[in-house]
Parts: structure tokens; C-alpha cells; sequence
């Protein structure tokens, strides 16, 4: 049994995981608190995850019924992220399992965005390919086995999340931007204006999703302010179906050359509900398997960096505590 | 850093918005904080990429928007600061700055309006604009 901490952005997030079973998945959305601000505030989200992350653990523990003591190891999210949040989680991760004398198990972010499909319900075992994409990052994970993943392809700009957010920051649609487009969308015809889909001719499978935004900044300003408002549904429908044909095409070209018979999907951009039914559609054609994990295991979340941390290397008690969490954070942040 | 002034140029593709990035790199020391401004899609990422290449960095350099900071290995250590989504640093621990702000570090600081009054060791600002297309135009001013 695991006791997990992730606070390496917007949300403090505590679990308690056993094998492939969620015994507790607690997350402490602060996505009201963001709509104020147009986006996290950092400091404030690292004194928020201080305030909140002894309060989100003791719900992670006592939702799955155990004790601190019970549990096998902690684990806690290492990076990618910034590094002040990170530290939150670090340090009181390291303070939990010292008092229990109990292993730490630094986890990669990424690697729990892969591992969130070897959880409960439907747990599935590698091999399998794995399409990461939310506000931070976008990869395609090419997953071999439950300790690691190679990288295949990721974005050599913004991620797939970015550019919703920043989409939809400049159509005039709210934050988080994915959830705002999609439903912006919903009215618009995806073929009326023609954005770019950036990569489409690169044979490698690496994402760029800045030119897109580009596209959009020069499409909103062609049209002026009133034809803009008059056409967010289309080009919001218009914008999100090149998003999702970069995505989609990438994970084709990834299908051609591997021979992977199942794909996941994970991130919050795994939510969006084009995306869901073109990679249903691409699947069923080549009929191979299609992996969704519930939407509260696409998004950040502690249950992930449990099951990560399952299969990486404890740090047995008390070695960790002659790290310098500081530095640690810093370097495993690079 | 070396120099003051000011400096003008256009480029027409990302490459020349890169190399104009590197070309700035080679004037800055440890400690050098640079400011790089401009809209959306100006290409402030793309400038940094250039500047971080020509300081011996090797990985892939994106946008850190949903992280706020990113560090990078070169010959020196790079920090890649994008404060897009930080509303003010009134009320800020100075601490979370100062893990990317360091004296052994060049920074660039993206969309910097946020935290500007807050640093020190300016060696350069840049500001980007859109002229059509692929055509950006790239203001720098040094000390």
C-alpha cells in the first residue's frame, strides 16, 4: 500500500493505492481560484499547496481507511514542474515517511500520466502506446514495460493543453481552455476557416502546436473584433479539429511504425471529446485496443504517482534525509 | 555583459529569430537576466530557443508556460522563466523566483510584466512584433 503526494502544479493531490487498486484519490481542485487570475498564480499556488496538503492527506488516509503506519512506502512526484511546488510535496512526503520509517519513492510526473493505466477499473499491462498530452506536456510514450517508457515523439514548442488555454484566451473563452473550445465548438463547423496543421508533412512524431496559435492571432485580427465574437464557434470548432488532426496523425504515423496493439490515451487533453472519437475511430480501423482512464486519472492526480512509484526503486529510511530536498527539487526539475 | 544601446532587426523565418538569440547569448554572463516581450505567436520562445542552443543546451527547449520555470544544462545553466500566468509578485515568496534567478545562471524571462520590478541584473530587453506572416520584428536594448 502507497501513500502518494503530487504538487507539482495547479492541484495538491493525495492517494492511497494498493496494487492496481484506488483505495482513496483525493484532489484539491483549485480551478476557481485560477479563473480570477486567467491562470495559476504560483506563489500563491505553492502557499496553497502548504496550507492544503496536510489537510488533503489525512482525507487520502482516512477515505481508504488507514493509518500513516500502515502504509508500505511514500511516494511523492519529483518533476518535471516548479521547483517551489514540487518542494511542498517533497518535504512533507519525506516527512511522512520518516516518522513511519518508511521508504520515500520520488516519481516522474510523465511516468505517472503512463502508469495511470495499470490502474483500476480495466488495468492494462505493457506493451501498449501511450499519447500524453495536457497544459505542460504532449509525447507520444512508447511503453515496454511498467518501470519505464522511451520517448518517441513530444512537442518542440507548446503543448496540446497551451494551446487550448491560449486558444481560448483569445477567443474570449474562460479557463481552463479545453473545456471552454469544446464547448464553443459544439455550434461551429470545424471546416470554416482552414488553420494549419503543423507537422502533418514531418515524417517524425514530434508535435509543434505554435504556428497554430500564430495562425490564430493573424485570423482574429484579419477579422476585427465584431466578426471575431460573431465567429468564435467556428473558429473554435476550427481550431480544435487542427489540434486534433496533429494529435491523431502523429499517432497514426506511431501505429505505422510499431505495431503496438493497444493505444491509451492520458493528460487532461485526453478529455476532450473530438479527440476521444478519432483515436475510437483510428483504433477500430486497425482493430487494436483503445485504453480511456476515467477523466479524474487523466488529469493531475496522486493515484498516478502511486502506481509510477510501484514500480521504481524505494529510497530506504533514512537515506533520503541527508538529501538537500532544495537542491534535489532543482535538479530533478531540470 | 558588454555595452549599452539599442538594436533593430526584421527576420522572415523562425531560424533568423533563433540566430538573433544566439547572437545575444554571446554577450551574456552568469547572473544576466534578459526580458522578452511580445504578444502571442511573436516568437519569444523561439528567441529563447536560439539564445539557449548557443549556450551549449541540447534538449529540447518549449514553451514553460504551464510550469512558469524551466532549467536547462548548457555551459552555463539556462533558466526559462514564462510568467503568462502569474497576475503579480507582490505578495510573492521571494524564494520561488530565486530557485531559476541565480547568480550562476542566464535567465530569459518571458511575458516578465508580472515579476519586472522585481529583478535585477537586467542585461537585456526584447521585444518582439508581429509584421505579417512569417516577418517579425525584433527590438533589443541592452543595460
Amino acid at each position: 500500500m502507497i501513500l502518494a503526494l503530487e504538487t507539482s502544479c495547479d492541484d495538491t493531490c493525495a492517494a492511497v493505492v494498493d496494487g492496481p487498486r484506488i483505495l482513496s484519490n483525493v484532489v484539491s481542485s483549485q480551478a476557481s481560484f485560477h479563473e480570477q487570475y486567467g491562470g495559476v498564480v504560483p506563489e500563491v499556488a505553492s502557499r496553497h499547496h502548504l496550507q492544503l496538503v496536510n489537510a488533503v492527506t489525512d482525507a487520502a488516509l482516512s477515505q481508504a481507511g488507514a493509518e500513516l503506519s500502515q502504509v508500505d512506502a511514500v511516494a511523492v512526484t519529483q518533476g518535471p514542474g516548479l521547483i517551489g511546488a514540487l518542494l511542498v510535496g517533497m518535504s512533507t512526503a519525506k516527512a511522512l515517511a520518516s516518522a513511519v520509517r518508511k521508504p520515500l519513492i520520488p516519481a516522474d510526473h510523465l511516468h505517472g500520466h503512463v502508469a495511470a493505466n495499470f490502474l483500476e477499473p480495466d488495468p492494462i499491462d505493457p506493451p501498449f502506446l501511450c499519447l500524453v498530452a495536457s497544459g505542460g506536456h504532449t509525447l507520444l510514450a512508447g511503453v515496454s514495460d511498467h518501470s519505464s517508457f522511451e520517448t518517441l515523439g513530444q512537442t518542440l514548442d507548446d503543448a496540446a493543453g497551451e494551446a487550448f488555454d491560449k486558444g481560448a484566451r483569445l477567443l474570449g473563452l474562460g479557463y481552463p481552455g479545453g473545456p471552454a473550445i469544446q464547448r464553443a465548438a459544439q455550434e461551429g463547423d470545424p471546416a470554416a476557416f482552414g488553420f494549419p496543421v503543423a507537422m502533418s508533412r514531418d515524417p517524425g512524431l514530434d508535435f509543434s502546436f505554435s504556428g497554430l496559435k500564430t495562425a490564430l492571432v493573424y485570423r482574429v485580427r484579419e477579422l476585427g473584433e465584431e466578426r471575431t465574437a460573431a465567429s468564435v464557434p467556428d473558429l473554435a470548432a476550427s481550431y480544435q479539429r487542427a489540434i486534433v488532426d496533429q494529435l491523431v496523425v502523429k499517432l497514426e504515423r506511431a501505429l505505422d511504425r510499431g505495431g503496438w496493439g493497444v493505444v491509451a490515451l492520458g493528460g487532461g487533453v485526453a478529455a476532450n471529446v473530438e479527440l476521444r472519437e478519432r483515436a475510437g475511430q483510428l483504433c477500430e480501423a486497425r482493430e487494436i485496443g483503445l485504453k480511456l482512464v476515467p477523466l479524474e486519472l487523466c488529469t493531475d492526480n496522486a493515484a498516478m504517482i502511486a502506481a509510477a512509484a510501484a514500480h521504481t526503486e524505494p529510497i530506504p529510511y533514512p537515506d533520503y534525509l541527508t538529501f538537500d530536498a532544495s537542491a534535489q527539487a532543482a535538479n530533478l526539475a531540470v | 555583459m558588454k555595452g549599452d544601446g539599442r538594436e533593430g532587426a526584421s527576420t522572415e523565418r523562425p531560424a533568423q529569430t533563433e540566430a538573433l538569440g544566439a547572437a545575444l547569448a554571446s554577450r551574456l554572463q552568469p547572473g544576466d537576466v534578459v526580458l522578452v516581450s511580445g504578444e502571442l505567436g511573436a516568437g519569444k520562445t523561439t528567441f529563447v530557443r536560439g539564445a539557449a542552443r548557443a549556450l551549449g543546451v541540447t534538449e529540447p527547449v518549449t514553451s514553460p508556460t504551464f510550469t512558469i520555470g524551466q532549467r536547462y544544462e548548457g555551459r552555463v545553466p539556462v533558466s526559462h522563466l514564462d510568467l503568462y500566468r502569474l497576475e503579480g509578485v507582490e505578495d510573492e515568496d521571494p524564494a520561488l523566483l530565486e530557485d531559476y534567478l541565480r547568480a550562476d545562471s542566464i535567465a530569459f524571462v518571458e511575458w516578465p510584466q508580472a515579476a519586472a520590478p522585481a529583478l535585477d541584473r537586467i542585461a537585456a530587453r526584447v521585444e518582439i512584433r508581429h509584421a505579417g506572416g512569417d516577418r517579425r520584428d525584433v527590438e533589443i536594448s541592452y543595460g
